[in-house]
């Protein structure tokens, strides 16, 4: 066990975990955060998907230690159903969510790309998410929600 | 989220529903009580519904949502027929303790059978209010309105009751099944694309999954399940896991074995540091030849799914026969989230929190693996991630019972991908043979169909008792699948005047089987609808004209023609004169079908790419024509159908469980591959209302007519007919090199 801090949607957090323990599983069970979603463990689908330092990792297969003193941003960091973010607006506004399992990780992957593409085509936007996998087929809709959010800043 | 949802979610760990406003007194629980002193009896109108004083509506649904919307959608149902504004209405779903039993969530039914119960439920509520308002305003019942809750006096509605004033002790009532129902011209809920509920919770993390659901001091555990198919345990040593910091202990009976820490993170390195022998395990059959072994298997019964004429004489007059095998292969559901339950077992008392699609069979299913009485356990639904089926929802719940009830304190188990992909129930296969024969002019005028199809343990509307891993490993064997009603449009629906459809039920599949979307007809309607694609070539028609030609159905025609009007369809016989030259050629395909030959109507066209040089198949458009009879969120009904078509072509064109003799294979993502945002088309819908009629279910019926319609515009892009789902580069290649030559 080691005493770990980090900085978790703008707050600075300590928390006693194993050093090699992934990242999702001291957001989820040790602050409470459960936006990010365990799928596979194996970062093959992108339902854990946070921000380190902006950028969308799939926090299943960091380990917390990795990220000590840096900036992570969770979906709850994003906005809150009394304070949306744009994007999660435009998911409520598209109703792109079928079981909503994976859509933790199409909102963080899709707000790191309009970071950097504010403008995405469709088919940038497909690019962008395809290692983010949808079970129920919500594709069409997740795709117009970006392009709403898009659209929108 | 609104707060009395927060609160009953909150106070649902201590298994107490209150209300936060205007309580009932009997909503209320005794301490102690596993359940609290709630009628859950579904004759009994206090089942279904209560009112508090403030007007609030909670509603009991004994279906739960599967993460399709029906927790929006039934609460619509709800508040049309009792007059009250949307927002009123609560919905509690599948809690054991406090809501009726309406069988298993699936079969297309919570719409047509949910949704129905509820609406008869409140229409009597409604019916029984207006007449506590008129005694106590001194009306007759005619004289009275209702607006919002409120009863008013027509043309004095300064005298008023609200619901909240006449509900009282509740209703005492039973539910009349005779209360008159509001008629549709009147409807101002029902048919409106309300947003959904759940969808803001979801796209900010406030949501509560049955994976975020926590106790005071839960611990968590994980499963050990034998990689080897079949093998039991020989010997277990734990040293490696005790020496984990945060093991707790190890929990084995029979062949179950599980490992719990204080810690998720505790929990999989004791899993994985546990040391196992397995024996030997059962082999399965060559992957290779599975079909032929399948259509070998000992068959339980044979029955005539449908008959009509004399099929067999028709056959030997016909001037053109043609036959036709097809097949459907091994799938999973493949849910994004591995399985979760989380448990606690405090004074005898049971009570699993999960994601179920059966809670009330999953309370007896509990009792005989745990020896403890029905009425000492309670499941509380939580969502899951969509599950399609039977996924690992039940096993995990099973598991989480089995350790609470050794450990004595509250416990969270979670499966890994690995046990989702490779170990949840799977869809069995499927192979099915055709021989039709036409006339001179071109008419079917015999249909004769084989269907080799698994034997189903399934009695609707009865409590299951499927072969839970936990059970089996503790040596409970239960009978072998729970697969649903697959005979199911295995009869075709056109009309054609000599028929013999039978379903040979074989009696064992090779692995632990269950229903998976649309079972039996996704597979039955791609292998109908794509030898009628082969019966409308031999008669030289266009698929869709000759489809419509042998229909007799208005309503099945509309679907026909607004797909065909969506997608453009240019009528033609025979292979695409404008495929392309190239490696890429391009086709249409169409496909029809009525979900059980009775409810649902939808149509497919297809448009693809197929790569003659590398056999990949790409889904560039659907169109769809739907019909569900009276929608009651048409925006709902949407987002099903785009899912379960896009659902569907990966289905089609990638997803096959892989194994060999010893272990199944497909372990994760990269086994078990699912399309991606790259690979799937843009679907458009044309929805047509019928409101007024019967609201059919939704979720399924699309998922049906994907496989033949992908596979019709294969043989219209390349001449070569795909008769094996999924439809993979190498079948694909297959097929072209078995084609005839292009002209």
């Amino acid at each position: 066990m080691a005493r770990i801090t980090l900085r978790v949607n703008g707050a600075t957090q300590s928390v006693d975990a194993d050093p090699d323990t992934p990242l999702l599983y001291v957001l989820r069970d040790d602050l409470g955060l459960h936006g990010p979603k365990f799928g596979c463990g194996l970062g093959q689908c992108g339902a854990c998907t946070v921000h380190l330092e902006g950028e969308a990792v799939r926090s299943c297969s960091v380990p917390v230690s990795a990220v000590a003193g840096k900036k992570v941003t969770t979906l709850e960091g994003l906005g809150s159903t009394a304070k949306p973010h744009p994007l999660q607006q435009a998911f409520i506004d598209e109703q792109a969510v079928q079981c909503g399992y994976c859509i933790n990780g199409m909102i963080m992957t899709s707000a790191a790309l309009l970071r950097k593409n504010g403008k995405p085509s469709e088919e940038q936007i497909r690019a962008a998410l395809a290692g983010n996998l949808c079970r129920c087929g919500t594709h069409q809709r997740i795709t117009a929600a970006v392009r709403r959010a898009a659209l929108a800043a | 989220m609104r707060d009395d949802r927060r609160h009953f979610l909150k106070t649902a760990g201590a298994l107490v529903v209150s209300f936060s406003t205007g309580a009932t007194a009997w909503a209320r629980s005794a301490p102690g009580a596993i359940t609290p002193s709630k009628t859950v009896n579904k004759e009994a109108l206090d089942a279904w519904l209560a009112i508090g004083r403030d007007n609030s509506i909670t509603v009991y649904s004994g279906k739960v949502d599967l993460g399709t919307g029906t927790r929006t959608a039934l609460a619509q149902i709800a508040a049309e027929e009792l007059d009250v504004a949307f927002d009123r209405v609560e919905m509690v779903m599948g809690d054991t303790g406090t809501t009726p039993d309406q069988w298993l969530t699936g079969a297309n039914l919570t719409i047509a059978q949910g949704g129905s119960e509820l609406r008869r439920a409140a229409a009597s509520a409604r019916a029984a209010l207006i007449e506590r308002a008129a005694q106590r305003l001194g009306a007759a019942p005619a004289d009275l309105m209702v607006d919002d809750g409120v009863v008013r006096v027509k043309g004095d509605p300064s005298r008023h009751a609200s619901y909240g004033e006449l509900i009282e002790r509740g209703f005492e009532i039973k539910v009349d099944s005779k209360a008159a129902l509001k008629k549709a011209a009147d409807y101002r809920i029902v048919g409106r694309n309300i947003p959904r509920v759940d969808i803001p919770g979801k796209v900010t993390g406030e949501w509560t999954y049955v994976h975020d659901f926590r106790l005071p001091g839960m611990l968590h555990a994980r499963v050990i399940r034998s990689p080897i198919f079949g093998a039991r345990v020989s010997s277990v040593d734990d040293r490696g896991a005790r020496a984990v910091a945060g093991f707790v202990q190890t929990v084995r009976k029979g062949d179950f074995l599980a490992v719990v820490a204080k810690t998720e993170w505790a929990a999989i390195k004791a899993s994985r540091a546990i040391g196992v022998q397995w024996g030997e395990g059962t082999r399965l059959p060559d992957k290779g030849t599975v079909f032929q072994t399948w259509r070998a298997r000992p068959v339980a019964k044979t029955e005539a799914t449908q008959k009509a004429g004399d099929a067999p004489a028709a056959l030997a007059q016909a001037v053109r026969r043609v036959k036709a095998s097809y097949e459907f292969s091994v799938q999973t559901h493949a849910s994004l989230g591995p399985s979760c339950a989380v448990a606690q077992f405090k004074e005898g008392q049971l009570t699993v929190w999960s994601a179920s699609q059966a809670t009330h069979s999953m309370q007896t299913e509990l009792a005989g693996i745990t020896g403890l009485p029905p009425a000492s356990i309670r499941l509380v639904y939580l969502e899951g991630a969509g599950c399609y089926g039977r996924n690992g929802h039940e096993d995990a719940t099973a598991d989480a019972a089995v350790i609470a009830q050794a450990i004595g304190k509250p416990v969270r188990v979670q499966w890994m991908r690995e046990d989702e992909t490779a170990r949840a129930p799977k869809s069995p296969p499927r192979a099915m043979d055709f021989e039709a024969g036409l006339d001179a002019q071109g008419n079917v005028i015999a249909w004769n169909a084989d269907f080799w199809i698994a034997l189903n343990h399934i009695v609707a509307f009865k409590p299951l008792d499927f072969p839970l891993l936990a059970a089996t490993e503790m040596g409970q064997p239960k009978p072998g699948n729970w697969v649903g009603f697959l005979f199911q449009n295995a009869g075709m629906g056109y009309t054609v005047p000599n028929i013999r459809v039978e379903t040979h039920h074989v009696a064992e599949t090779f692995f632990r089987s269950a229903h998976l979307r649309s079972p039996g007809r996704i597979e039955n309607s791609f292998a109908n609808e794509g030898f009628m694609d082969e019966l409308a070539h031999a008669a030289g028609a266009d698929p869709a004209e000759f489809r419509l030609r042998n229909l007799k159905d208005a309503r099945a025609e509309a679907v026909i023609r607004a797909a065909m009007k969506l997608a453009g369809w240019q009528t033609r016989v025979g292979i695409n004169p404008a495929a392309g030259s190239g490696s890429v050629v391009r086709g249409r395909g169409i496909s029809y079908t009525r979900y059980n030959n009775a409810i649902t109507y939808v149509a497919a066209v297809a448009e693809v790419e197929v790569n003659r040089d590398s056999g990949a198949v790409r889904v560039t458009r659907l169109c769809i024509g739907h019909d569900c009879g009276q929608m009651i969120n048409p925006d709902g009904v949407a987002n099903q159908v785009q899912g379960g078509a896009l659902q569907t072509v990966s289905r089609t064109l990638m997803e096959e469980v892989q194994w060999t003799p010893e272990r199944v294979t497909s372990v994760d993502w990269v086994t078990y591959p699912i399309a991606r945002f790259t690979d799937l088309p843009k679907v458009d819908i044309e929805l047509i209302d019928r409101p007024g009629e019967p609201a059919w279910g939704v979720g399924e019926p699309t998922a049906v007519v994907i496989p033949g319609a992908i596979a019709n515009a294969i043989f219209d892009a390349t001449g070569a007919r795909l008769r094996s789902v999924p439809f993979t580069p190498e079948k694909v290649k297959a097929a072209l090199a078995a084609a005839p030559a292009r002209a």
